[in-house]
């Protein structure tokens, strides 16, 4: 059975690396993929953990992340798609006068 | 090295380059899709550390709704109008971030010798378990959740109507 | 440890081969059914030497070639990825939910007990919903690929069905999940053996004579959930009288119209496959999958005391073909609701999804609730 590490630095990477795309991507869209990305590596590890201390815990607390992960989804997809009908553009650099 | 370790890197491989393909691809649908490999090889992670039924269950609800749900507001939104330029991977914003994945890597970094797994019975991971503690210990959060969803839909119904100008 | 690699494989190899065969008669079943249907002959131009075969030289040779040999074309302002990988998207989930379909109950060779089903998940149906909505992609992408508008219509309209039916699919299983306890297919398929006057309750047993000599098979238990299943099943594959996504007459071809040759050969092959899959479903959920009325593992046990011993190969060839006979009943019942219905308007699909199923699903469960708890 693998040491619990190589799971760790996996979900490590994988996090680092949707932080890039959130801070560097113009694409709303593609942002909040980015974050869905980052949830599933803390899923990772949350599982990891719950496989090498023998605790269902880790287990239902990817549960819940997967369900808030869902709804967070949603609005934020409907947030994107009513920027869109108001300023024509995905780009975040658009949308950073707090104005309607 | 043996199989479950030669699995192991072999799939680690493939979520980097996913997740890098998420990040770095121009194309808004080709993004989309290389998240669902993304997801699914962390389902087959799941299913690898004794977690079947949340890994079925990220099948089902993350790569088989959530990413179906973002397709249809790419293809909705239609960007087809070229994105700006993206600050270049080794720009500030980029290097910060890989300062902080290579701080949490070698933070997980340690010479101690590794621990056993705790022995785990066969039901472990099964739906019986999830669905033992979800219930018992769980049941306040599960009910909340429930709540929660609820006012996702509501929300999101509300924020994608169209205005209608009586 | 070979050995047991093997036996998987070989099994694996054996669904996937019976799958993809029972896919190609089925089209030509498809054919030469309608054609009875609508009083006329059907295809009949292929034949070797006159040999027609049953039109299985049409189904198995001429068929096939003519979809390999089409020029393969993708068009020109299309995505090229994503043109290519849509067939696959669809076919690979309709294959792949045969793994945890029970074909058999065990085969007994020397002291190996073969489970006569690829995997024995304990997640079990659950993995049949994952790939299920894993189904999804192909339509989605395939009709974004193609850049066409009526394509993107059909699939947007087919996605959105295949969702909906989703839906009432898993909550209509519900209540079959509920009656036999498990989520493991091979333990539902065992379960449907025990007849019902072993589950009758104390004060129903004046019912035995009536009805407790009747194995306890899903569609004596879950009547409207069979009804449910079966609808949804047949919407979320996107047969008639649900196939606005394909409309061949409003449409042209809905979300494959751009394909040709062996794209649309794997499309194709995949509707079928899931036809297969779907009456796998109904039979192992609702129709007892392998059962045959009192065949225990030794023989048949009737229930006035008669016992008939078989040996052990003889049990599992009936069992075989008694699973083969109630796919085939199903697929051709499939068929037969194709070419009878008219089709459903959109809204009207819609309105049945989450309107009428829905609500009826969640009624399902609440009265089987009721009744698991007052039979204890």
């Amino acid at each position: 059975m693998l040491p619990v590490n190589y799971y760790l630095i996996l979900s490590a990477v994988v996090f680092a690396i949707g932080v890039i795309g959130v801070l560097i991507r113009r694409n709303l869209i593609v942002v909040l993929m980015s974050i869905e990305l980052m949830l599933n590596a803390v899923n990772l590890t949350f599982i990891a953990f719950s496989r090498y201390l023998g605790s269902m815990v880790g287990q239902v607390a990817v549960f819940f992340v997967m369900a808030v992960a869902a709804a967070e989804a949603v609005i934020g997809l409907a947030i994107i798609i009513s920027v869109y009908r108001q300023r024509r553009s995905l780009d975040p650099q658009d949308m950073q006068l707090l104005k309607w | 090295m043996d199989a479950s370790t030669f699995v192991f890197f072999l799939l680690a491989g493939l979520l980097v380059i996913s997740s890098l393909l998420v990040v770095f691809l121009r194309n808004v649908v080709h993004c989309a899709m290389a998240l669902v490999a993304a997801l699914l090889i962390i389902a087959i992670f799941f299913i690898t550390l004794h977690a079947p039924m949340v890994g079925i269950l990220q099948v089902m609800v993350y790569a088989g709704a959530i990413m179906v749900l973002f397709l249809f507001v790419i293809m909705f939104l239609n960007p087809s109008v070229l994105e700006r330029p993206r600050a270049a991977w080794w720009s500030f914003a980029s290097l910060l971030a890989v300062l902080l994945g290579a701080m949490l890597v070698s933070l997980f970094f340690n010479n101690e010798p590794a621990a056993d797994p705790v022995a785990s019975t066969e039901l472990f991971g099964s739906p019986e378990m999830l669905a033992k503690s979800l219930f018992n210990d769980f049941v306040l959060p599960f009910e909340i959740a429930s709540v929660l969803l609820l006012v996702a839909i509501v929300g999101a119904v509300v924020l994608a109507k169209r205005e209608r100008s009586v | 440890m070979i050995v047991d690699v093997a036996i998987v494989a070989l099994k694996a190899f054996l669904v996937v081969f019976m799958v993809l065969n029972l896919a190609g008669i089925l089209g030509w079943v498809e054919r030469k059914g309608s054609a009875l249907i609508q009083d006329r002959i059907g295809a009949n131009r292929a034949s070797i030497f006159g040999f027609a075969g049953m039109g299985l030289v049409n189904t198995l040779l001429a068929d096939p070639l003519k979809f390999l040999t089409k020029e393969d074309f993708i068009p020109p302002a299309g995505d090229k990825l994503l043109h290519t990988l849509a067939p696959c998207m669809a076919l690979f989930p309709a294959l792949v939910t045969f793994a945890v379909i029970p074909f058999g109950d065990v085969l007994i060779i020397g002291d190996r007990m073969i489970n006569l089903q690829v995997a024995n998940l304990n997640i079990g149906i659950l993995y049949v919903f994952a790939m299920g909505s894993l189904g999804v992609y192909g339509i989605v992408i395939g009709a974004w690929a193609s850049n066409n508008k009526f394509s993107l219509l059909g699939g947007v309209r087919g996605s959105a069905q295949m969702i909906s039916y989703e839906v009432a699919m898993g909550l209509s299983v519900m209540g079959v999940l509920m009656v036999y306890g498990t989520l493991e297919l091979q333990e539902i398929a065992r379960d449907q053996g025990t007849l019902i006057r072993e589950l009758l309750p104390s004060w129903l047993l004046f019912m035995q004579p009536i009805i407790g000599w009747l194995p306890a098979w899903g569609i004596f238990l879950q009547p409207l959930a069979f009804l449910l299943f079966f609808t949804a099943a047949v919407a979320e594959t996107k047969r008639i009288p649900f196939d606005l996504p394909e409309g061949e007459s409003e449409l042209v071809a809905g979300y494959h119209v751009e394909y040709s040759g062996g794209k649309f050969l794997m499309f194709f092959a995949g509707e079928f496959a899931e036809i297969v899959t779907a009456a796998a479903l109904v039979t192992t959920l609702f129709f007892g999958g392998w059962q045959v009325p009192y065949l225990m593992r030794d023989g048949f046990h009737f229930p006035w005391g008669a016992t008939w011993l078989l040996p052990h190969l003889a049990v599992v060839v009936l069992q075989l073909v008694a699973f083969t006979v109630k796919v085939i009943f199903f697929c051709w019942l499939q068929i037969l609701l194709r070419w009878s219905v008219p089709r459903f308007r959109y809204d009207q699909v819609m309105r049945l999804g989450w309107k009428m199923m829905l609500p009826l699903a969640l009624i399902n469960v609440v009265i089987t609730a009721i009744v698991i708890v007052a039979a204890q």
